[in-house]
């Protein structure tokens, strides 16, 4: 970082320098603008014709010209929010998405303490397995995991059997509607773990050993370390976590639409995502598709501004 | 604060953009002016697994085309069905990148219609000598608001597969209808518990239709150019009755069947664990080479309600159409005439067994192929097919035909309150439409 970055954010008067002052003002503009430059076009650009083609009735035969573009205004979160099935596809991804996040953070952040207290050949061989579930595409692991439950041939269910429990020959895990959410939520967890767990990984390792070793002096138990001194100093990198695996999972589409074969018997297992490519996309509503993505959008700002407020008035930056 | 003031520039710009500019369109659905008679004549065609006899056929056509007309050249492309719907949505924006011959999905017609993709070949048809023998209900399947927007080049429909092992154990005759069916395929079961005793799905809607049909109900009727769902009808909900009845523990179990599109259904049979199934003239040759029930399995018609009569089947199948956008119209209509045409419908049946759509062509050929009469029995009975409107492809999209059969056969509703909730939601989508 140069002086001047730092005194412009200590808000002291700039030093004279090689440039005149009536450059200073926009000093910052200039050294942001290519950032600007890209959110603009990679950003801001498509959150403005969302929005654009969200007030319109905007069909196929509308793109191809052969229909005259139909100003809606809110006509299309008009017929939205009436839906009864918009309701329940929300509350429906609300609750996934929440108890993904929930497990993942907990499988991901146990397995992270764990780590640090493994012999090195024991936690390079958790990392390398691990890395595995992460690498690998949503769709391949959708499919694999399918495999594993398939109802007559799946491993899963044969070595239920195998064990006694003959209730599981042929047990369909896809038709119930809470059977057919926990298959995919396991995948999902599976498969979104490994970021917890590193990121977490090194978060404990970035705490000096001087501050646990000073409490452990002062008589603190284990426990005690953990909540009053682990826990605070992780908590910006539980912030980034925690934001990242709501918004990941909030957006899920790949486990749901493969998995339950697009959204499960009647439609039970649909979340926001597949909903509105079903709905919308599939079936070229595309006023009422990008209507939904607003929806998201918004849905998803909240969330992310809510935290960075939390944190910011801790009075702690990211 | 930072974010608010960049938020409020952010709207502030958005709420200028949106007096200024609305979203973008082309400048297609117009149809072209000009009429080359030489030059390159662009042709789309699906690829297939087994693509190789079909290029052979095609290839032939145009080598007699190109004889015919001289200076006109054909560019032949195969594009695959899975990313059919991405093509054709940008060569309908697109003109330029448009082909002037293209085979469809008759169900996707209505859709390229409403798009305002495809040219009316109705004088086509009417003026052409061969015109004549196609099949009425399958040319109706191109037809919108009385003009025709394709030429039907083949045609699918569905029989009753069965196992005759099986059903010699049992001590039982072919059904000879729907409720025979049902009784059969208990009976059956019961005889062999590992076994679905009919395959049938809650999303092979293929295989519901021909129920609803023959029940006399229906999907929906046309009134004042507006469609409206039939579905809640009670001659409709027999029909529907009479199939979810089939998605019993008994015979079917909602269990694994609820879930099962068409090609499971026949992947059963297939794989000799469902002792009938509903399946097509298509799937004929691989149920044929299946070492579980080569030798062990006939097709019938599937009947209707009452013994000898057969229930009304859907007519799916594919269309040769010429693009509004082309500037070859005389030769585009020339290689539809010849493609779809007698000749080549028949070297297209001898090459990749596709049904041909003339009735007298389709005779001829179940005369020398006996496994093919109970399909062209089936068409000669009479077919139906999906409303023909582009609004069919958003509730298909929704899946709201199929999941009225789905909460039915998972016990979500009964089947009054699931046919008025599809009733309620198709008339939406109608209603929704130009």
């Amino acid at each position: 970082m140069s002086s001047s970055t730092v005194s412009l954010r200590q808000g002291a008067p700039r030093p004279a320098g090689r440039r005149g002052p009536r450059f200073g003002a926009f000093e910052p503009w200039f050294y942001l603008a290519p950032a600007f430059i890209v959110l603009i076009g990679l950003l801001g650009y498509p959150i403005f014709q969302l929005v654009n083609i969200s007030l319109y009735d905007y069909r196929q035969a509308q793109v191809s010209g052969a229909a005259p573009l139909e100003f809606t205004g809110l006509g299309n979160y008009q017929q939205l929010l009436s839906d009864p099935q918009f309701w329940a596809v929300l509350g429906n991804t609300v609750l996934f998405a929440g108890f993904c996040v929930v497990i993942t953070i907990l499988v991901g952040g146990w397995l992270a303490v764990l780590a640090t207290r493994l012999r090195p050949w024991v936690r390079t061989l958790l990392f390398v397995v691990s890395m595995g579930a992460w690498a690998t595409p949503a769709v391949t692991g959708s499919a694999v995991w399918l495999f594993l439950f398939d109802p007559t041939l799946g491993l899963v269910n044969k070595t239920l059997v195998a064990l006694g429990l003959h209730a599981f020959d042929g047990y369909s895990w896809t038709y119930d509607k809470w059977s057919a959410f926990g298959l995919v939520a396991s995948e999902v967890v599976w498969c979104s773990f490994p970021f917890v767990m590193v990121t977490v990984y090194a978060g404990i390792q970035a705490i000096p050993t001087e501050v646990i070793e000073a409490a452990r002096l002062d008589g603190a138990s284990m426990g005690q370390i953990a909540r009053t001194i682990m826990l605070p100093m992780l908590r910006p990198i539980m912030m980034i976590v925690i934001i990242q695996s709501i918004i990941w999972d909030f957006k899920i589409f790949s486990q749901i639409y493969i998995m339950t074969s697009g959204g499960g018997v009647a439609g039970q297992n649909l979340v926001i995502n597949v909903y509105s490519y079903q709905q919308a996309f599939a079936a070229s509503l595309y006023g009422l598709g990008s209507a939904l993505g607003v929806i998201m959008t918004v849905i998803l700002m909240a969330v992310t501004l809510v935290y960075l407020r939390l944190i910011k008035k801790d009075g702690e930056a990211l | 604060m930072k974010i608010s003031r960049l938020a409020a520039a952010v709207l502030a710009s958005a709420a200028l953009g949106l007096t200024a500019c609305a979203p973008p369109t082309a400048g297609g659905g117009s149809a072209s002016t000009k009429d080359e008679t030489g030059g390159t004549l662009r042709v789309w065609l699906f690829s297939e697994v087994n693509q190789d006899p079909k290029s052979a056929v095609v290839n032939d056509a145009i080598k007699d085309f190109e004889a015919a007309h001289s200076g006109a050249k054909v560019d032949v492309q195969y594009i695959p069905t899975d990313s059919r719907a991405e093509r054709f949505k940008a060569a309908f924006n697109d003109p330029s990148s448009a082909p002037d011959v293209a085979e469809f999905g008759n169900t996707d017609l209505a859709n390229y219609v409403a798009a305002g993709g495809l040219a009316d070949v109705s004088d086509v048809v009417k003026g052409w000598d061969e015109g004549k023998d196609l099949d009425p209900k399958i040319l109706k399947t191109t037809e919108i608001d009385g003009k025709n927007y394709g030429v039907p080049w083949f045609v699918g429909v569905r029989a009753l597969y069965y196992r005759t092992d099986l059903l010699q154990a049992a001590g039982l005759k072919a059904p000879t209808t729907l409720q025979e069916v049902e009784t059969t395929a208990r009976a059956l079961r019961a005889k062999n518990p590992g076994t679905l005793g009919i395959a049938v799905g809650g999303k092979s809607q293929f295989s519901a239709m021909p129920y609803l049909w023959a029940y006399g109900g229906g999907i929906a009727d046309q009134q004042n150019g507006k469609f409206a769902s039939q579905l809640s009808s009670e001659k409709s909900k027999a029909g529907i009755t009479a199939y979810t009845n089939l998605l019993n523990d008994d015979i079917c179990p909602p269990q694994t069947c609820a879930e099962f599109g068409g090609n499971a259904t026949v992947q059963q049979f297939i794989a000799g664990k469902a002792d009938m199934a509903i399946g097509g003239d298509f799937n004929y040759k691989a149920v044929a080479a299946a070492p579980a029930v080569k030798g062990k399995f006939a097709v019938i018609p599937v009947p209707g309600t009452t013994a000898g009569s057969i229930a009304p089947a859907f007519a799916g199948g594919n269309n040769l159409g010429v693009f509004k956008s082309s500037t070859h119209r005389t030769l585009a209509d020339d290689f539809v005439k010849l493609l779809a045409g007698k000749k080549y419908q028949q070297k297209m049946f001898q090459a990749m067994g596709n049904l041909p759509t003339f009735a007298d062509v389709q005779k001829q050929v179940a005369g020398d192929n006996a496994y093919l009469k109970p399909f062209v029995d089936t068409i000669a009975a009479g077919t139906d097919f999906v409303p023909v409107t582009e609004q069919w492809a958003t509730i298909d999209a929704q899946g709201i035909f199929t999941g009225m059969y789905q909460k039915v056969a998972s016990g979500k509703s009964t089947v009054d309150q699931a046919a008025a909730d599809a009733t309620t939601a198709m008339d939406k989508v109608f209603g929704s439409g130009k």
